[in-house]
C-alpha cells in the first residue's frame, strides 16, 4: 500500500487562547489521489483539521499538540508554512480574501512570484493553469468584475500553479448560487482527474458536494472523528442526522416513505439510486396518503406593492427592469436568482437606500416615492444585512438593540419596555447585559434582527439569513423567523438556499438579469427545469426521485414532503 | 530595519485603503469649509494596534493616494500625516490593547495622539511648507493650528471610542451569567 | 452604488502609456522635487509648458479629468486667498521692493510684488498637477508595486501599496453598505446634529468597518502566507516590464531636468528670480 500523503496519528490540538483541546485522538490517513469529504457542524473541529494540514497550525495559530501529524512525510512544526505550501494547496472559503492580486493574471502568478520564478516562465505557467480552469480569457480582469464562481476558479488556479500533491477546499460552496456551486464541484472533479492530486473538501452541504463522487467521508463532531467510511455506507446509517448534518433530501423522503436505505442502493447520488419496485410502491403509497394534506394558506390584505420598477446605476445599464409584484400581510416570501440578478438592489430600493428611475413602491396603500427618507421608511420596513458583524456597532447587546430608539429621541421609560419586550421575543432577554462578542454567529444574527424589530416594522427584509451556517444554526435561525412570521410579521428573504426556499417560504419570486421571471410557489419553481436553468438555480433531487418512482406530479410530491416534514419531521 | 511581518504588510495595505476611503468622504462640520477627518482616527487606532512602521506607512500611502487622485500631491502634509502614525505608534508601542483596556491606556493613547498632531501640524507641516512653498508664516501656523486642533478632537473622540469598543470586542470574558 | 468620483487608470495607446511604471515613477518623483525646490519664474514657466506638452502626448483628454481639475482649481484659489488674507505684504518682503497698484481696504493693498509671488506659488503647484494626474491616469496600478521595488523600495512595502489599491473598492462598498443600514436605524452623518453627536454617530459606522477590516487582515495574511509571501529576500514580478530605449531616454531626461533646475535656481545664490531689482 502507498504511503499516505497526510497522516494523523492519535493527534490532538489545543489553541493557545482556549481552555480545552479542539481536536482529540484523531487518526486519519489520506492517500495520494484520494477524494475525501470532511463533514461536521461548525465547531466540530473540521476547519481546525484543515489548518493542521496546511500549516496555519502551528505557524499562524499556535497551540499545544499531542500525537503525531505527517504532511508529505514531514512534521509541520519542524517544517515551515512555505515548505508545506508545495505539498498542500489551500482554497479558503472567502474568495475575496484569497484574491490578492489586482488582476486575475497577477493573482495566479502570486505564488510563483514569491518563489522567484523568472517572468517568461511565469507567464507561460499562468497561461497554462488558467486554461485548465477555463479562466484564460479573463487574465486582465479585476476581482470586482468577476462572479463568485469565476473568483473560485482563480483561487483554484492560484494554488494549482504550485503543482501540489493535495488540494484543500474550505467550504467552497458557502458564497455561491446553486448552479455556480454545482459547476465548482464539477471543476474540482475535473482538476482531480487531470492532476491526480488528492482532494480534501471541508463542507457541511453534503448533497451539493456529492454531485460528483467522493471516495470517502469523514464525519466529525466535538473534535473527534465519528465515522470514516465510504459515502454510501455512511448515508445508509443515521450518523449524519445524529451529528447535525443534513442528509440529501431524496434520502429523507425515502425514509419518510418507510424505505430502508442500504449501501447496495447507491444512495450517494440521486441519479444512480437503485430502487426496487417495492421501494417505488412504498413511495407512491406514501405520496397518495399525504396528498390530501396539501393546502394553501390564506393571504391577508395587501402590504407592499411594487409597480413597474426600473433602476440602473448608470442610465445605459439597467439593474432592474419592469418589476411588479405584491406582498400581502403575514406572508413569508423568498427572492431568488443568480448573483447579480438584481435581488439586493430591489431590497435597497424598497428601503429607500437608492431611488428608482421609474415605477412606484407602495406600503399599505401609501406611495413611498413622495420623499420619504431612509429613516422614515425604516419605521415600517426593516432591513437585516447578511453579515451581522457589518451591522453591530455597540459592544453591549442592550445598547445595540436600543440604538435606533435612542436616535429617534424616545423617552427612557418607553425605550426600556420596548427593548425588554423585543429581547424577550428574540430569546435574548437572559443575555441582555452581555457583550455581543460572547455570542455565537446565530445569536448575533438574532441581535441584529432584534435591533430592527425594536422599531416595529411591518415588513422585514433579510439578506441571506443563513449563509455559511450549518444545519443546526440554519434551523435555529429559520425556526425563529418562522415564529416571528407566526406573530404577524411579514418577511421577505433574499436567498441562494434552495432548501430554505422550499421549506420555509410558500412563495418565491425569481429574478434573472434584472427581470422578474416568475412569482409562484417554491415547489413549482424547483420543479420547472426551464425556470431553474434561466435563474441559475438547481432543481431539487425530490424532482428526480418522484420521476424515478413514476409520480408525474413532482411539484405536489415536493409539497407533500415539505408539509410532512413540518408536521412530523426532525 | 527588521523585516515587516506578513500581517503588518497586510495591515498597512488595508489601513491605507481605509485611510483613502475615509479621506474621500467629507463629513461637514458647523464651521464652513471644515470637515471631520475620520481617517486620522483610523490611522491612530491602527498605529496603536500594529506599531509605528505601520502607522507611518498607512499615513504616507493613504494620504498620497488621496492627494494624487484629487489635485496632485502636497508633500509637506503627506509627510505630516505619516509622522502622525509614526509618533502615535512609537508612544503606544507598549500598550497591549488585546489584553484589555483601562484608563491609563486611554490616557496614554490620547497623550500620544495630542503630541503627534501638535508636532505634525504645528511644526512639521508648516516648516516644510516654508521650506518648499515659501508660504507666509502666519497663514501656515493658523492653518496648522486649525487642522491640528480639529484632528486632535476627532482622534480623541472617535479614536478613543473605537479603541474602547475594539478592546471590549476582543477580550474574552470569564463569568457571564444568564439572568431572568 | 454612488461611486466617489476619483481619478483612476485610463487605458489608451500613447507614448506615455508605453513607458514602464518605473520610468514614470522616477520622472514623477524628479519632477516633484524639481518643482518643490525652485521658485525661479523662468524655470517654472518652462516646466509648465513642458508639462502641458506631455499632457497632449498622453492622449488623455481634459474631459477625462475635469472633476479633478476642478478640485485642484478650488484648492488653489482657497490657498491663494488665505495667503493674501494673512500676509498681503509678503511679496514685498520677498522681492524687497513695493509697487502699489491699488488699495482695497485697510491694510489690504494690492502690490505688483504680491501678485508676482502669487503667480510663482501657483505655477509651482500647477506644473505638478498634470504630471501627477498623468502618473495616475497612465500607469497600470498593477505596475506600482514592481516599480517601487525596482527603485529600491522593499517589496513588502511595495506590496502594501498594491494591497491598498486592491482593497479600496471593497472597503468603499463595505462603508457604503454599512452606512446605508445604519441610516435606517437613525444614524446620519450628513444631518444637522451637533458636532459631538455626529462624531459619536460616525463610530457606529466605523466600528463594524474596523472590525471587519481586522478580519480581512487576518484572512488575507493567511492567504498570502499559504502562498509563500515573504519566504525569499526578493521576488519576481508578473507585471514588471523591461526598460526600452524610450524608458532610458525619459529617465535621463528626468535627471537632466532636475540638474538644470538646480543649476538655474541656485546660480545666483537665491531660489527666487527677482525682476524688481
Amino acid at each position: 500500500m502507498a504511503t499516505p500523503i497526510i497522516s494523523f496519528q492519535d493527534y490532538g490540538f489545543q489553541y493557545m487562547a482556549q481552555s480545552a483541546p479542539t481536536l482529540h485522538h484523531i487518526n486519519l490517513d489520506i492517500y495520494p489521489g484520494e477524494k475525501v469529504l470532511i463533514a461536521g457542524t461548525s465547531g466540530s473541529g473540521k476547519s481546525t483539521i484543515g489548518s493542521c494540514i496546511n500549516g496555519l497550525i502551528p505557524f499562524a495559530y499556535p497551540g499545544r499538540k499531542t500525537g503525531r501529524l505527517l504532511v508529505g512525510g514531514k512534521e509541520p512544526d519542524k517544517s515551515s508554512i512555505f515548505e508545506l505550501s508545495h505539498t498542500v494547496g489551500t482554497v479558503l472559503q472567502d474568495t475575496d480574501g484569497q484574491f490578492i492580486g489586482l488582476t486575475v493574471g497577477e493573482d495566479i502568478a502570486f505564488a510563483p512570484e514569491n518563489n522567484c520564478v523568472p517572468q517568461d516562465e511565469m507567464k507561460e505557467l499562468v497561461e497554462r493553469v488558467a486554461k485548465l480552469v477555463d479562466i484564460d480569457h479573463h487574465l486582465e480582469y479585476a476581482p470586482h468584475e468577476l462572479s463568485g464562481g469565476q473568483k473560485q476558479r482563480v483561487s483554484l488556479a492560484g494554488v494549482m500553479v504550485e503543482d501540489v500533491k493535495a488540494l484543500l477546499f474550505d467550504e467552497p460552496l458557502a458564497n455561491l448560487d446553486p448552479a455556480a456551486g454545482r459547476t465548482t464541484i464539477e471543476l474540482i472533479d475535473m482538476v482531480h482527474e487531470r492532476t491526480g492530486a488528492a482532494v480534501i473538501i471541508i463542507e457541511h452541504r453534503l448533497e451539493d458536494v456529492l454531485w460528483r463522487s467522493m471516495d470517502r467521508i469523514v464525519l466529525m463532531d466535538e473534535g473527534q472523528i465519528i465515522a470514516d467510511m465510504p459515502v454510501a455506507k455512511l448515508l445508509a446509517g443515521r450518523a449524519l442526522i445524529e451529528h447535525g448534518i443534513r442528509e440529501p433530501l431524496y434520502l429523507t423522503a425515502l425514509r419518510y416513505a418507510g424505505v430502508e436505505i442500504d449501501e447496495e442502493m447507491h444512495p450517494e447520488h440521486v441519479e444512480k439510486l437503485r430502487l426496487t419496485e417495492e421501494h417505488r410502491a412504498k413511495v407512491r403509497g406514501w405520496y397518495q396518503s399525504q396528498k390530501s394534506h396539501v393546502g394553501h394558506g390564506q393571504a391577508g390584505e395587501e402590504l407592499l406593492r411594487v409597480e413597474r420598477l426600473e433602476f440602473g446605476y448608470t442610465p445605459e445599464r439597467r439593474t432592474l427592469q419592469d418589476v411588479s409584484f405584491t406582498i400581502r400581510k403575514g406572508e413569508m416570501v423568498s427572492i431568488v436568482g443568480r448573483n447579480g440578478a438584481g435581488k439586493s438592489t430591489l431590497a435597497k430600493l424598497i428601503c429607500g437606500f437608492e431611488q428608482p428611475l421609474a415605477g412606484s413602491i407602495c406600503m399599505g396603500g401609501r406611495n413611498l416615492g413622495g420623499g420619504d427618507t431612509i429613516k422614515e421608511r425604516a419605521a415600517s420596513i426593516g432591513y437585516v444585512m447578511q453579515n451581522p458583524n457589518q451591522m453591530i456597532s455597540k459592544p453591549m447587546i442592550w445598547d445595540e438593540v436600543e440604538m435606533a430608539l435612542v436616535q429617534s429621541g424616545m423617552p427612557r421609560e418607553e425605550r426600556q419596555t420596548r427593548v425588554e419586550e423585543t429581547l424577550r421575543v428574540c430569546g435574548l432577554y437572559p443575555f441582555r447585559h452581555w457583550p455581543v462578542s460572547a455570542l455565537s454567529f446565530g445569536q448575533k444574527k438574532r441581535v441584529t434582527i432584534a435591533s430592527i424589530l425594536v422599531q416595529r416594522p411591518r415588513l422585514i427584509i433579510l439578506d441571506e439569513p443563513t449563509a455559511g451556517q450549518d444545519y443546526r444554526h440554519y434551523t435555529e435561525i429559520m425556526d425563529f423567523l418562522k415564529e416571528l412570521n407566526g406573530q404577524g410579521y411579514t418577511i421577505l428573504m433574499i436567498t441562494h438556499d434552495m432548501h430554505l426556499m422550499l421549506e420555509y417560504t410558500p412563495r418565491a419570486i425569481v429574478f434573472s438579469e434584472g427581470r422578474l421571471l416568475a412569482d409562484t410557489t417554491a415547489a413549482r419553481v424547483l420543479n420547472d427545469p426551464d425556470l431553474v436553468r434561466a435563474a441559475n438555480l438547481k432543481e431539487t433531487s425530490l424532482y428526480t426521485l418522484s420521476m424515478a418512482c413514476g409520480i408525474d406530479e413532482p411539484q405536489t410530491f415536493t409539497e407533500c414532503f415539505i408539509g410532512y416534514e413540518q408536521r412530523e419531521g426532525r | 530595519m527588521k523585516k515587516l511581518s506578513v500581517k503588518t504588510v497586510v495591515a498597512i495595505g488595508i489601513g491605507a485603503a481605509l485611510f483613502f476611503v475615509l479621506g474621500k468622504i467629507s463629513i461637514p462640520t458647523p464651521v464652513p469649509n471644515t470637515y471631520i477627518s475620520l481617517q486620522y482616527a483610523i490611522e491612530a487606532v491602527f498605529a496603536t494596534l500594529f506599531g509605528p512602521v505601520a502607522g507611518l506607512l498607512i499615513g504616507l500611502i493613504g494620504h498620497t493616494l488621496v492627494d494624487a487622485t484629487s489635485y496632485g500631491p502636497w508633500w509637506s502634509w503627506i509627510i505630516a500625516s505619516a509622522c502622525v502614525g509614526l509618533i502615535i505608534g512609537l508612544i503606544t508601542m507598549k500598550l497591549d490593547i488585546n489584553e484589555g483596556i483601562n484608563t491609563k491606556k486611554i490616557v496614554t493613547f490620547n497623550v500620544a495622539q495630542i503630541i503627534a498632531h501638535l508636532l505634525a501640524w504645528g511644526l512639521i507641516a508648516p516648516v516644510l511648507d516654508i521650506v518648499i512653498y515659501s508660504e507666509p508664516l502666519e497663514k501656515l501656523f493658523a492653518q496648522g493650528l486649525m487642522a491640528g486642533v480639529a484632528n486632535i478632537i476627532t482622534t480623541g473622540v472617535v479614536g478613543t471610542l473605537l479603541l474602547i469598543a475594539y478592546a471590549e470586542t476582543v477580550v474574552k470574558r470569564g463569568s457571564l451569567k444568564k439572568e431572568d | 452604488m454612488a461611486r466617489i468620483a476619483i481619478l483612476s487608470y485610463i487605458k489608451r495607446d500613447s507614448l506615455v502609456h508605453e513607458l514602464t511604471g518605473r520610468t514614470k515613477l522616477v520622472f514623477f518623483l524628479a519632477w516633484s522635487v524639481a518643482s518643490m525646490v525652485t521658485y525661479d519664474t523662468r524655470v517654472l514657466v518652462c516646466m509648465l509648458l513642458f508639462s502641458i506638452a506631455i499632457f497632449k502626448i498622453s492622449r488623455i483628454r481634459v474631459k477625462d479629468i475635469s472633476v479633478v481639475l476642478g478640485l485642484a482649481a478650488v484648492f488653489l484659489l482657497m490657498n491663494n486667498l488665505f495667503v493674501y488674507l494673512f500676509s498681503p505684504e509678503y511679496g514685498v518682503g520677498l522681492y524687497q521692493s513695493r509697487t502699489v497698484l491699488f488699495t482695497i481696504a485697510g491694510p489690504y493693498t494690492v502690490t505688483l510684488q504680491q501678485l508676482f509671488y502669487h503667480l510663482n506659488m501657483t505655477m509651482k503647484v500647477v506644473c505638478v498637477v498634470p504630471i501627477a494626474l498623468l502618473f495616475i491616469a497612465c500607469t497600470d496600478p498593477s505596475e506600482f508595486a514592481s516599480s517601487l521595488a525596482s527603485i529600491g523600495v522593499s517589496y513588502r512595502i511595495g506590496y502594501s501599496v498594491s494591497l491598498a489599491l486592491r482593497y479600496i473598492p471593497d472597503v468603499q462598498r463595505e462603508y457604503h453598505n454599512i452606512s446605508q443600514a445604519q441610516q435606517a436605524r437613525g444614524i446620519d452623518l450628513s444631518g444637522k446634529d451637533k458636532l459631538f453627536t455626529r462624531m459619536k454617530n460616525s463610530v457606529a459606522i466605523l466600528l463594524p468597518l474596523v472590525l471587519s477590516s481586522l478580519n480581512r487582515i487576518e484572512t488575507v495574511s493567511n492567504a498570502m502566507e499559504l502562498r509563500g509571501f515573504g519566504r525569499n529576500k526578493k521576488r519576481t514580478w508578473y507585471n514588471l516590464r523591461r526598460m526600452q530605449r524610450n524608458d532610458w531616454i525619459v529617465t535621463f531626461l528626468a535627471a537632466a531636468i532636475l540638474a538644470v533646475d538646480l543649476l538655474v535656481t541656485f546660480w545666483d545664490g537665491s531660489r527666487y528670480y527677482n525682476p524688481f531689482l
